[in-house]
């Protein structure tokens, strides 16, 4: 298994790790079972993601694809951020082993939980959609209608 | 200072040793002759696999050299023994035991067998790794045809009742094989007094070639073969044989028993410098398998709120070479079968690590690597929501 040098950077150089005090939203995925969890804290104004960080269990995938989705995220709207794939997250990495788009999937989630929590705290709630992952790795959940499966190499899991 | 590499993963493999290496070169160039042809090369060449045999068979305790059989790794020896006694012997009855801890080359091949009719029990290790010999006892049934235990776990290093594991099967008339890939050149190895009928060892796990392998079976032990074709080790396992690396093989391994005591203690005393070094610096550590019953360069430590593959990749960068028995290493979504055996928690399991030390490694190396894991953890737990909820007491 190989990562790429995007991955690695990220995984020895993250992003954005930490917690955020007076967060607008918050969002945990994953559990400790499955070796993986993502904690992601938002700092929202005006509708706009001023602020992201997290903390992550997990493997160097885990933490390169957390590091990455808070860096996607920064300055955009809502809108634009929940528009945000796992997909977008392993393009912007150069790509994941094929064992690891899971991961990638967890961060996608870790955004959805967080922004959620931000609609739930605003009374802005539209639909439970998003209640992170509650299946123990099952690879990538695949519950969720927005993921972008690369299906022709995740086959294998 | 940094070496450029610092190797704690002896247990996945060992470099070649110069004398080792020194013996076998003549027979990759000037002596390259067919061990089966009658010319000159040809008869140095069946000299050179003979006077391994009587080496080997010399240094694992064998009653004579024809009870030795070179293969092509330990996982073809393991194989088999396993499914050799198990077609050999399925008129006797089809049931086998095996503990839930064993390396895959056992595991996976009786997992074949199970496919193929057999009844396969896992006799199950205690907390420290151990089997229990009476669980083997209690487990042996009239159409029991073998029993297949590991002489020392690849992960936790946990060295098991090898003898009276021996004298339950004996008692029964059941034939037992055990995989001493991990012992061999780490622990002195009598295949008499152990009183084994099949023994599987790999040469480059003490500083032999990769590549081969070797299989005890006991005179009068009745196995089928695996690989036919020529009259190559007495008709039972065809294949020219690789005279390079037999000659390796029994000379590392002849040099591991020279060897053996210094061996023993120069590991045991680097492992045992770095479990103290370790856990006196980082907290939240906890040491995995027996303490007493252990191979001397085993270390397996689980470190709490952290996962496998991050302390790996992150020693990688300081030039540290170990392994893990976190899912994200193995390819497969569970933690190591080994750690969950000796109950671990999921948890607890992802977070583990495997140093295996060896004769190249220095108290140097070890003061390194506990400096190296002191900041590793500490940087990786302060990245954990996990550690994070600990310390909040959530």
């Amino acid at each position: 298994m190989m990562y790429s040098e995007k991955v690695m950077d990220h995984f020895l150089n993250p992003r954005n790790v930490g917690e955020i005090e007076d967060a607008d939203g918050v969002g945990q995925v994953g559990n400790a079972k499955c070796g993986d969890i993502m904690k992601m804290y938002l700092k929202i104004e005006d509708g706009i993601i001023k602020d992201a960080k997290f903390k992550t269990f997990g493997c160097g995938a885990a933490v390169a694809t957390s590091s990455m989705a808070t860096e996607l995220i920064k300055g955009k709207t809502i809108k634009e951020a929940e528009m945000i794939t796992n997909k977008a997250v392993m393009e912007a990495l150069d790509g994941l082993p094929p064992v690891k788009v899971h991961c990638s999937v967890l961060a996608e989630e870790a955004i959805a939980a967080a922004l959620q929590d931000y609609k739930r705290r605003n009374g802005l709630i539209e639909d439970d959609r998003y209640e992170g992952c509650q299946g123990c790795c099952g690879g990538c959940g695949a519950q969720d209608i927005r993921h972008e499966h690369l299906h022709d190499e995740s086959d294998d899991e | 200072m940094q070496k450029q590499i610092i190797y704690l993963d002896h247990a996945a493999t060992t470099y070649v040793k110069p004398e080792v290496f020194e013996a076998m070169k003549p027979y990759f160039t000037e002596e390259y002759g067919n061990p089966s042809s009658i010319y000159s090369i040809g008869r140095s060449n069946r000299k050179a696999v003979e006077d391994a045999r009587s080496s080997v068979a010399k240094s694992i305790g064998a009653a004579e050299p024809s009870e030795i059989y070179f293969t092509g790794s330990g996982t073809e020896a393991d194989n088999w023994a396993i499914k050799g006694a198990a077609m050999a012997l399925q008129k006797k009855g089809k049931h086998i035991i095996t503990s839930n801890i064993e390396h895959p080359a056992v595991m996976a091949t009786c997992e074949f067998l199970q496919k193929q009719g057999y009844d396969i029990t896992y006799v199950k290790v205690n907390e420290e790794g151990l089997v229990n010999p009476d669980d083997v006892d209690k487990a042996i049934r009239p159409d029991t045809i073998l029993v297949t235990i590991m002489m020392a776990n690849n992960e936790i290093g946990t060295i098991q009742p090898i003898k009276e594991i021996a004298q339950v099967c004996k008692k029964h008339g059941v034939l037992f094989h055990t995989d001493a890939v991990q012992a061999a050149g780490n622990i002195p190895i009598d295949v008499k007094d152990l009183g084994v009928d099949l023994l599987s060892v790999s040469g480059h796990k003490f500083y032999g070639p990769k590549g081969t392998g070797m299989l005890y079976i006991r005179k009068g032990v009745k196995i089928e073969s695996l690989i036919h074709g020529g009259h190559q080790e007495r008709n039972r396992r065809a294949g020219t044989e690789n005279v390079p690396g037999i000659v390796g093989f029994a000379k590392a391994l002849e040099l591991a028993n020279e060897n053996m005591e210094a061996h023993y203690k120069k590991l045991k005393s680097l492992r045992d410098k770095a479990l103290k070094g370790i856990t006196e610096r980082i907290p939240y550590v906890r040491v995995n398998g027996s303490m007493e019953k252990r191979l001397p360069g085993n270390l397996n430590l689980s470190f709490r709120f952290v996962e496998g593959e991050s302390v790996l990749l992150m020693l990688d960068m300081k030039g540290i070479k170990a392994s893990s028995g976190s899912a994200c290493t193995s390819g497969s979504l569970d933690p190591s079968h080994v750690l969950l055996a000796i109950g671990l928690p999921h948890e607890i399991a992802h977070g583990s690590l495997r140093l295996s030390f060896g004769e190249i490694n220095t108290e140097e190396d070890v003061d390194y690597l506990i400096d190296s894991l002191d900041e590793i953890i500490s940087k990786l737990r302060n990245m954990s929501p996990l550690y994070e909820d600990f310390t909040k007491g959530v």
